[in-house]
């Protein structure tokens, strides 16, 4: 039974240790955890982005308000139709409900990071710029003037 | 004798990190968001009479994009392609013409004297305009100044805009300016 004796010829191989495997996966875990952000909504609209290679950054993801417009998902096109709609929050709206929105989502943010509202327009691509206009003369009524039309990177 | 506890055993904490994991990637998003900025102009004043600003009919670019999404820069249609090239010349004015944008010399913190272009890019859209066709326009706007700034800076500080730090970029910001207005909705183009 000596260590080091390899006269023994009955080896038998040890059981893999798996104690370590609960790291690995917590780890894994707290990767995800910290690389990413809850998902605040359902979508309730289609949204295929327009690309753009001048993109910048959204610089504070919690200062930012978003409004999804676009053909309602296949799900609910039986119900309300192709058209392309607004959705805000969790429901689709019009353009006067934009308001409140904005009220409820300044409302919802401390006094100095006011200033700092970005409105994310999240258009689909095929939209037309009608509605886009009139969100976009809404929020100038609501003096919420620094807006962003989201888009993807392309080189 | 003390009895020995035996080993906790903890071959399903695994199982149960696990599951958490799939929690937070079924309920989480990842990446970063990304986008054009912009600023709307505010609304003018109902009481207010509207006052026409001023502006050198040189100094300004109409880039009109009608409801079948073709464009119109200054007083020719142009396509897409060359739309950023238009706009460089139209903002850099290299050979002084008198139809294109006037400069005035103006003292840039940090940097000096350097003559800033007043010209305005004033963009336009029919309501039928594909949202898609808008932001390939913003987005060759963009890239326009963009260009502009990255040969300014590297003419003055021997580097393109992004690695400088955040002084010099705002010196190169002053210099040269992004001007894009957004007009007041307008029908164009209507057939």
């Amino acid at each position: 039974m000596s260590k080091f004796g390899g006269s023994n010829n009955k080896k038998e191989v040890p059981a893999m240790s798996s104690g370590s495997l609960s790291d690995i996966v917590f780890m894994l875990l707290f990767f995800f955890m910290v690389t990413t952000q809850m998902r605040d909504q359902e979508n309730k609209v289609q949204v295929k982005l327009p690309e753009a290679s001048e993109v910048v950054k959204l610089e504070r993801k919690d200062l930012s308000s978003y409004i999804n417009i676009g053909p309602p998902t296949r799900a609910l096109q039986a119900q309300y139709g192709t058209d392309a709609r607004i959705q805000l929050n969790d429901s689709f709206k019009t353009v006067d409900d934009i308001r409140d929105f904005i009220a409820a989502e300044r409302d919802a943010m401390s006094e100095a990071d006011r200033q700092f509202m970005t409105t994310v327009i999240k258009g689909d691509q095929d939209v037309r710029m009608g509605i886009i206009t009139d969100v976009k003369q809404e929020l100038r009524r609501c003096s919420a003037l620094k807006i962003m039309y989201q888009a993807r990177k392309t080189e | 004798m003390a009895k020995k506890t035996p080993a906790l055993n903890t071959s399903s904490t695994a199982d149960i990190a696990f599951l958490l994991l799939c929690y937070f990637l079924m309920t989480t998003t990842m990446g970063s968001q990304t986008g054009l900025q912009r600023r709307l102009p505010p609304m003018p004043d109902k009481n207010q009479q509207v006052q026409d600003q001023k502006v050198n009919r040189r100094n300004i670019i109409v880039v009109k994009i009608n409801s079948a999404d073709r464009l119109l820069a200054g007083s020719e249609p142009i396509e897409v392609s060359q739309l950023k090239d238009r706009i460089k010349e139209f903002l850099t004015n290299p050979t002084d013409d008198p139809n294109l944008p006037e400069k005035e010399v103006t003292d840039i913190e940090g940097y000096g004297s350097y003559p800033i272009s007043k010209g305005v890019i004033s963009l336009q859209n029919d309501r039928g305009t594909s949202y898609r066709a808008y932001m390939e326009v913003q987005n060759e706007l963009v890239k326009a100044v963009n260009e502009l700034r990255d040969e300014f800076s590297s003419r003055a500080y021997g580097k393109p805009f992004n690695s400088l730090d955040e002084e010099k970029q705002e010196i190169v910001k002053t210099a040269v300016p992004q001007n894009i207005s957004e007009a007041e909705p307008k029908d164009v183009g209507k057939k």
